[in-house]
């Protein structure tokens, strides 16, 4: 594939937990996104602007989950997957 | 032999004899039994900066004296996920200590002060194995997984932050977290 080539769409799950899902305003939607990693489809995300923007700031301490399992921004998102936003854990 | 459910995130309380009795029912190896139990807070200090130049981290202090200001507490949960990470901790732990059994059950909704919240029960032939297993476990669950308090106080609701101690906790087993 040619590099002037748009990434494919895809669809995904994506949920927010805890203080980004109050942030976001929902739990969860479905995504239709060209993002090829999770860091991607955050900086999508964020480019939406609005509470989207705040609560996933650059700057703000947002852990991810990719199937989930724990995961980083460099993390290859597929087709189907459930991704996951929230912010540090504080069970036990 | 059936292998007994090993993890349990519920809103009911737990009956810690119960959970334990079921956990050594019939295995005569077991020497030793080790649990641990979190509960509850009425009370929380935030942690304080640290004094410049001072150290990079400090004991908070004052907890006991603390003022009691958590009427009670929220916990949320994200289903799936949460169990998958504990039901790996536990593989985690086999591998790592010579244990029989382990079993964790954390509560989630809406909890009072002195309420259970927690419960990481081990089994072993010997006590340092459980000791070490629970210590573990706990430390992993504190970091890993994917529980979130909200404390409701008179001054409205606020989501509990994440403690660096917590990871440096989980660092002593190895395990580097960047949870905080």
């Amino acid at each position: 594939m040619s590099p002037s080539t748009s990434s494919p769409t895809h669809t995904v799950r994506v949920k927010y937990f805890a203080s980004i899902r109050e942030a976001v305003g929902l739990g969860q939607e479905e995504v239709s996104t060209t993002a090829a990693t999770l860091g991607e489809l955050r900086a999508e995300l964020i480019a939406r602007g609005g509470v989207y923007a705040e609560a996933l700031a650059p700057d703000r301490a947002v852990r991810m989950a990719l199937n989930q399992a724990l995961s980083d921004s460099t993390a290859t998102l597929t087709s189907g997957a459930e991704v996951a936003f929230f912010p540090p854990v504080t069970g036990g | 032999m059936p292998q007994a459910s090993r993890v349990s995130i519920q809103n009911a309380d737990f009956d810690v004899a119960a959970e334990i009795a079921a956990l050594r029912a019939g295995d005569h190896r077991i020497g030793a039994v080790c649990s641990f139990i979190g509960t509850v807070r009425d009370r929380n200090v935030a942690p304080t900066l640290a004094p410049r130049g001072g150290p990079a981290a400090q004991v908070v202090p004052g907890l006991a004296e603390a003022e009691p200001t958590i009427h009670s507490m929220e916990l949320e949960h994200y289903p799936g996920m949460t169990e998958r990470s504990i039901e790996a901790m536990i593989d985690q732990a086999h591998q790592r200590f010579d244990i029989f059994g382990a079993r964790v059950i954390h509560r989630v909704g809406l909890l009072q002060p002195a309420d259970q919240i927690v419960l990481v029960a081990v089994t072993s032939a010997h006590r340092g194995e459980s000791f070490q297993a629970c210590e573990f476990l706990m430390d992993y669950l504190k970091t890993q997984a994917p529980f979130w308090k909200k404390e409701a106080t008179a001054d409205g609701a606020r989501w509990v932050d994440a403690r660096v101690s917590d990871d440096a906790a989980l660092a002593r087993w190895g395990i580097s977290a960047i949870n905080a």
